[in-house]
C-alpha cells in the first residue's frame, strides 16, 4: 500500500559533515555499452568475448551508470542502407557482415542520434566490434574490422540531420587507414589520426606525407609516432598539432576515435600511454562523440582507460584514477623521443599550411586523377587490386570510380557521387555506371549520396 | 492461518487468510508517531476469538524503516570505507562519521593494494570517542573478494557492537551502492531490531507467539531473526505489498500492468506471466541509490484525492493532495468528487461533490456533468501514459548479448489488474481508454494485507568462478573453495542452487515453495598471448518472487467472494 508522502532525505550527508557530495555530470553524457559477450572472431583471437567483460565490471562497480547526467542508451541496429551509404559489400550487406556488426554501428548511430537531438552534450558508444580499418570497398574483415562504424554514423548523421563539417580524431594505435581511405577525398571531413609509426606496426600506413587526395588535400592528417612515446607525446601532440588544426577547421562535430591499444600493457603495440594520459587526452579534446576502437589489454588496461575516458567526458575529477602497479616514472618517454615529436609536430603543420599548395601539385592540369593499390585483408587473407579514378572538381568533392578485383574472383565497380556532388560530376558517375554496366564487371555498383539511392547490378 | 498486516498513510490493513480462503480483514488507523501501537492494535483485533495455535505465520509490511530513513531519525553509526584508486569516495559519503581508508582490490578480485591497520585504527579510535556502537565496513571489489572487510572488521570488532559487511549485503556490484546499502542496514538495525522484539514480547505477553515475517521491496519475505542482518530490506515494502495481491489473479502466460490507485498516488508495477519485473540494480531511497532488491515501481502523484485546479483553461489534477474529497469533508475537488457527481459515490455528501466540481465546470466553461468526466479521463489518460512510460523503459533496458539484443522479450502488457480505495470507479473508463482488458482484484481495499501475507521468502545467490586463480567463491554466503580448471558453467549452476537452498531455509522459507531460476550465467575464456589460461564464470541464482504454494485454493475462494 502506499506511504504517506515524506519530504525526501536531505542531499548532503549527515547534518554536520557539510561535503557536498552528490556526483553530477557537468556535461550531459549518454553511453552505449555493447560488450557483445557472445560473439569472438575466434576462440582465442583478442577480438572475443571476453574483451569488455572486466570493463563492465569496473563501469558498474565504480557506479558511473548512477551518476546524475550519466545515461545508458541500448543499441540500435543499422540498417542495409546506412551500409550501403559507405561501403561497396561484396557479394552485399549480409555477405560481409554479422549482427554484431549491426549492433555495433547501431551503438554509434544511437550516440550520434542523442547528441544531435541534444538529449546528450557527449557521447561514447563502446562497442566491439571495431571498425576503423574497413575501407570504402569491402570484400572481408581487416585488422578486425567489417564495416566502418564512425563512417556509418557519419553519413548517417549528415543524411539524417544534415551536418556538414566534421572532424575525425583516430587515437587509437593503429594507423586509421579504413577512415582515411574512406574520406580522403572528402574535404568536408578532417580525418587526423595518431598512431605507432607504420614502419614498426599493423596496418604499415599513415605517414605524414598521406594528406588527402586532388580535391581534398589537407583535411587527411597523419601523426606517426615512435614507438614507446608516453603520456607526454601524446598530450603534446594533442595541444600543438590537433588542436590548432581542429580550430582552423571549425568542424560542426568532433568524433574521436577512442582505440585504447596504446596502452603500456597492450599486447599487440608498443606504447606507453596510461590511464590517466586517456582521460587528458579526452580532456583536452572534447570530443562531443568518442566511438571505441581496439584496445586489447582487457585486464590491465581496459578497465580503467574507459572509466577515465567516461569521467573525462562527463566533466568529472579523473586525477584518482589509475591502473594497479601504474608507475609513471617506469614509461616516461626519453628526450630523444620529445625530441622527434616536437620536430614531426612542426612538419606536420607544415604540411597542413601548404594544403593548398600541395593540392594544386596533385592535380597538375589533370581532370582525372588515378591511383592504384593492393589491398590486404588480414584478417580474412583476402588480396584487393584496386583502381581509383577522381574526377578533379572545384566544386565538389569530385565523382569516384573504382575498378576493384579480389584473388577470391569478384571484379568489381564501384562508383560514388559525393553528397554535395555538382552536376557534371554526377553525370560523370552516372555515364561510368552505365557503360560499367556493359563491361565484364561482376558487380557494378553506385552510390549516390545526392539521392541518398544505392544501386547494385550483378551479370 | 496466516495474519498479513500492511501499514499504509493513513490506515493499516490486516488480513487473516486460513484454508477457507479470507476468513477476516480489518482496517486500524495508523498513528506514524506509534507505530507500535498500530501494529499490535491490528494484530489483536484480527485475531480476536482466534486460537493462538491456529495462526502459523504472520508477515508484516511496515513504514517503520523507511520513514526513520527519510525522515533522518536514525541513530548515528560509523563507516569504514576502503576505495582504492577510481572516483574519490568522498562523493559515496552517506554520514558523519566516515572514513575512507587505503586499499584496493581489483576487478578479479586479487589485492592491488593492502590495508593499512594504522588508519583503520586511527578511524576506529575517532569513531569510539564519538561514542559510534554500530559500524559499516565497505571494500571496491568486496563481492570478489571480501579479504580486505574481513581484516578491517577483525582489527576493530572487540571495539564496537553490531557490523555490518559490504561482501555480506549484496554479491553485486556497485561500490557506491554497497556503502549506501551497507550504511542503511546499520543504521536502521537497532530500530528494527528493538522494534520487532517488542512487538514479539507483546504479542506472547498475550499468548499470541507467531513466527514473524518481514516483507521486502522484491515481493519476498524473510523470517524476523534473519531481517536482524539485513533489516535494510524491509525498506520501502508497502508497493511489494499491493503487487503480491494482485499476482494470484493475473493471467497466465501474459504481461499485466498493476496499479495500485490510491488517495495521493498511483503505483505502476509490471507482471510477466505472474512474475513482477524487478529493479535491475537495486531500489532508490530518497538520495540512496541501494543495492537492495525490489520490485519495479512507479509511483505517480495522482489519485481519488488529487487536488484539481484550472489553469488557464487547462484541467491540472495532482500531484498533491489538500485533504479527503469534498463529499468527506475535504476542502477542494477531488476526482473522487468527480465520480459523486457522476453518480458513482455512495456514503458521501454529493451536493458538496457537485459544488466542488461546479466551480471546475464554470472556469472551464462546461456544466459540471462534462467537467466531471473530463476529470475521469485525464486522471486515467495521466496513469495510462505513465504506465506506457514505464513499459517502453523497461522495453529500452540495454542487453549485452548479440543473441538478448535480437531475442529480447518486450514487454506488451493487454491486462490491467486495479486495486486500491477508488480502484472500481477507474476500471471501466481505464479500459476504454486503453483498449485492455481491466479487472478489479478481488477485496481490492485490503489486497495488499493478502499480498503480504501470501508472498514467499525470496533471495538470491551469485557465485563466480575463476579457473585461472583455482577458485569458485560466494562471499556474500561466506562460501569459498578450491575448484579445479575442469569447472564448468554447470558446475557453477548447481553449487550456486546448492546455496540457494540453503539460504532459502535459513531465512524462513520452505522447501514446497522454491521456484528457483538462474538470472545469469556467463562463461568466458580468458587467454593470455593466445592460450587459454582459464574460465571466468559468473553465475546468478533466484527465488522468484511469489506466492506460497498453497495461493491457488485461496484464490479461487477469493474470486468465488469467499
Ligand atoms: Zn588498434
Ligand atoms: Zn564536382
Amino acid at each position: 500500500m502506499k506511504q504517506a508522502p515524506l519530504p525526501l532525505p536531505d542531499c548532503r550527508a549527515g547534518a554536520g559533515a557539510g561535503v557536498e557530495i552528490m556526483l553530477t555530470a557537468k556535461y550531459k553524457t549518454g553511453l552505449v555499452f555493447f560488450p557483445a559477450f557472445d560473439w569472438a572472431i575466434s576462440p582465442t583471437h583478442p577480438e572475443r568475448e571476453e574483451r569488455l567483460l572486466y570493463t563492465q565490471d569496473q563501469v558498474i562497480e565504480e557506479g558511473l551508470f548512477d551518476i546524475e547526467g550519466i545515461t545508458e542508451f541500448k543499441p540500435d541496429l543499422v540498417t542495409p542502407q546506412d551500409i550501403e551509404r559507405v561501403h561497396f559489400c561484396v557479394p552485399d550487406v549480409w555477405g560481409v557482415t554479422t549482427e554484431s556488426h549491426l549492433i555495433s554501428a547501431g551503438g554509434a548511430k544511437t550516440i550520434g542520434m542523442a547528441v544531435l537531438e541534444e538529449k546528450i552534450e557527449k557521447g561514447f558508444a563502446l562497442v566491439r566490434p571495431p571498425g576503423h580499418h574497413a575501407m570504402r570497398m569491402v570484400h572481408g574483415a581487416r585488422g578486425f574490422c567489417n564495416i566502418n562504424i564512425e563512417a556509418i554514423m557519419i553519413e548517417f548523421l549528415r543524411a539524417e540531420y544534415g551536418i556538414d563539417r566534421v572532424a575525425i580524431v583516430d587515437t587509437d594505435c593503429h594507423h586509421g587507414d579504413g577512415t582515411q581511405d574512406i574520406y580522403w577525398h572528402d574535404p568536408d571531413t578532417l580525418f587526423i589520426s595518431i598512431h605507432q609509426d607504420g614502419r614498426t606496426l599493423y596496418p604499415g600506413s599513415g605517414f605524414i606525407n598521406e594528406t588527402g587526395g586532388p580535391n581534398a588535400s589537407g583535411t587527411t592528417v597523419n601523426i606517426p609516432l615512435p614507438p614507446m612515446t608516453s603520456e607526454e607525446g601524446f598530450i603534446h601532440a594533442i595541444k600543438h598539432m590537433v588542436l590548432p588544426i581542429l580550430d582552423e577547421f571549425e568542424p560542426d562535430i568532433v568524433i574521436n576515435s577512442a582505440g585504447q591499444d596504446n596502452h603500456y600493457t597492450d599486447p599487440i603495440t608498443h606504447m606507453n600511454f596510461s590511464a590517466q594520459g586517456y582521460a587528458e587526452l579526452t580532456n583536452l579534446l572534447r570530443a562531443d562523440i568518442a566511438v571505441l576502437e581496439g584496445g586489447y589489454s582487457i585486464e590491465g588496461a581496459l578497465p580503467y582507460v574507459n572509466v577515465g575516458i567516461i569521467l573525462a567526458m562527463a566533466g568529472l575529477d579523473y586525477s584518482r584514477v589509475r591502473e594497479p602497479r601504474y608507475d609513471p616514472d617506469r614509461i616516461r618517454q626519453t628526450p630523444d623521443i620529445t625530441a622527434y615529436i616536437e620536430k614531426l609536430g612542426k612538419k606536420v603543420l607544415e604540411f597542413w599550411g601548404q594544403r593548398e599548395k600541395i593540392k594544386s601539385q596533385l592535380r597538375g592540369t589533370k581532370e582525372f586523377v588515378e591511383r592504384t593499390r593492393n589491398i590486404f585483408y588480414d584478417t580474412d587473407n583476402i588480396i584487393e587490386k584496386q583502381k581509383e579514378t577522381i574526377r578533379v572538381c572545384d566544386d565538389c568533392a569530385g565523382a569516384i570510380r573504382m575498378d576493384s578485383s579480389a584473388d577470391r574472383g569478384a571484379h568489381i565497380l564501384g562508383l560514388h557521387v559525393p553528397i554535395k556532388a555538382c552536376r557534371k560530376c554526377k553525370e560523370v558517375a552516372r555515364q561510368w555506371y552505365e557503360s560499367g554496366r556493359k563491361d565484364a564487371f561482376d558487380m557494378v555498383f553506385l552510390q549516390d549520396r545526392t539521392e541518398d539511392k544505392y544501386e547494385r547490378s550483378e551479370r | 492461518m496466516i495474519i498479513g498486516l500492511d501499514v499504509g498513510g493513513t490506515h493499516t490493513d490486516v488480513a487473516l487468510l486460513g484454508d477457507e480462503g479470507l476468513v477476516r480483514e480489518i482496517k486500524v488507523p495508523t498513528d506514524p508517531s506509534d507505530l507500535f501501537h498500530t501494529i499490535l492494535t491490528g494484530l489483536e483485533k484480527i485475531t480476536e476469538g482466534i486460537s493462538p495455535g491456529e495462526i502459523h505465520r504472520a508477515v508484516l509490511s511496515t513504514t517503520l524503516t523507511t520513514n526513520a530513513i527519510v525522515q533522518g531519525k536514525t541513530p548515528p553509526v560509523g563507516m569504514i570505507v576502503s576505495g582504492g584508486p577510481g572516483i574519490d569516495p568522498e562523493h559515496f559519503r552517506t554520514n558523519e562519521h566516515y572514513f575512507p581508508v587505503s586499499g584496493s582490490i581489483d576487478h578479479r578480485g586479487r589485492e592491488v593494494e593492502p590495508v593499512d591497520a594504522d588508519e583503520v585504527r586511527n578511524a576506529a579510535v575517532t569513531l569510539q570517542k564519538q561514542g559510534i556502537r554500530n559500524v559499516g565496513i565497505v571494500g571496491k571489489f568486496s563481492s570478489r573478494n571480501p579479504d580486505h572487510e574481513l581484516k578491517i572488521h577483525d582489527m576493530i570488532s572487540t571495539s564496537f557492537g553490531k557490523m555490518f559487511m559490504g561482501h555480506q549485503i549484496s554479491g553485486n556490484l556497485n561500490f557506491p551502492r554497497r556503502i549506501a546499502t551497507t550504511y542503511l542496514n546499520a543504521t536502521v538495525h537497532s530500530i528494527h531490531k528493538n522494534f520487532f522484539e517488542a512487538v514479539k514480547r507483546s504479542l506472547e505477553e498475550k499468548g499470541l507467539s507467531v513466527p514473524i515475517h518481514i516483507l521486502k521491496a522484491d515481493g519476498g519475505t524473510m523470517s524476523f531473526d534473519s531481517s536482524i542482518d539485513f533489516p535494510g530490506q524491509s525498506i520501502l515494502s508497502g508497493p511489494a505489498a499491493s503487487v503480491m495481491g494482485a499476482i494470484a489473479f493475473a493471467p497466465d502466460g501474459e504481461d499485466c500492468l498493476v496499479l495500485d490507485i490510491g488517495g495521493t498516488t498511483t503505483d505502476i508495477a509490471l507482471l510477466i506471466n505472474r512474475v513482477p519485473v524487478l529493479e535491475p540494480m537495486g531500489i532508490r531511497l530518497g538520495k540512496y541509490k541501494t543495492l537492495i532488491r525490489s520490485l519495479k515501481t512507479r509511483s505517480i502523484g495522482i489519485g481519488g484525492d488529487s487536488l484539481i485546479r484550472v489553469k488557464g483553461r487547462e484541467l491540472e489534477i495532482g500531484p498533491d493532495r489538500m485533504g479527503p474529497a469534498m463529499a468527506y469533508g475535504g476542502p477542494s475537488p477531488t476526482p473522487t468528487d468527480a465520480f459523486f457527481v457522476l453518480g458513482k459515490g455512495k456514503e458521501g455528501d454529493k451536493a458538496r461533490s457537485l459544488q466542488g466540481i461546479a466551480s471546475v465546470a464554470a472556469a472551464l466553461d462546461m456544466t459540471p456533468e462534462a467537467a466531471a468526466t473530463k476529470i475521469l479521463d485525464q486522471t486515467c489518460q495521466n496513469i495510462l501514459a505513465e504506465a506506457q512510460e514505464m513499459t517502453d523503459r523497461i522495453n529500452s533496458k540495454p542487453v549485452y548479448t548479440v543473441h538478448e539484443l535480437q531475442e529480447g522479450y518486450q514487454v506488451r502488457p493487454k491486462t490491467i489488474l486495479v486495486l486500491g480505495g477508488p480502484a472500481p470507479h477507474f476500471a471501466r473508463r481505464l479500459e476504454e481508454l486503453s483498449g485492455m482488458r481491466v479487472g478489479v482484484v478481488p477485496r481490492w481495499h485490503v489486497a495488499n494485507a493478502i499480498g503480504a501475507a501470501l508472498a514467499r521468502t525470496t533471495c538470491e545467490v551469485t557465485l563466480f568462478a575463476d579457473t585461472q586463480q583455482e577458485i569458485a567463491a560466494s562471499p556474500e554466503e561466506n562460501f569459498r573453495e578450491m575448484v579445479d580448471r575442469h569447472f564448468s558453467k554447470e558446475k557453477a549452476v548447481k553449487k550456486a542452487y546448492e546455496l540457494l537452498r540453503k539460504k532459502v531455509l535459513q531465512t524462513g522459507g520452505s522447501t514446497d515453495d522454491l521456484d528457483m531460476e538462474i538470472t545469469e550465467a556467463l562463461e568466458f575464456n580468458m587467454v593470455q598471448g593466445f592460450h587459454t589460461t582459464g574460465r571466468n564464470i559468473r553465475v546468478k541464482v533466484q527465488v522468484k518472487p511469489g506466492l506460497i504454494y498453497e495461493t491457488d485454493a485461496v484464490a479461487e475462494k477469493l474470486l468465488a467472494g469467499i
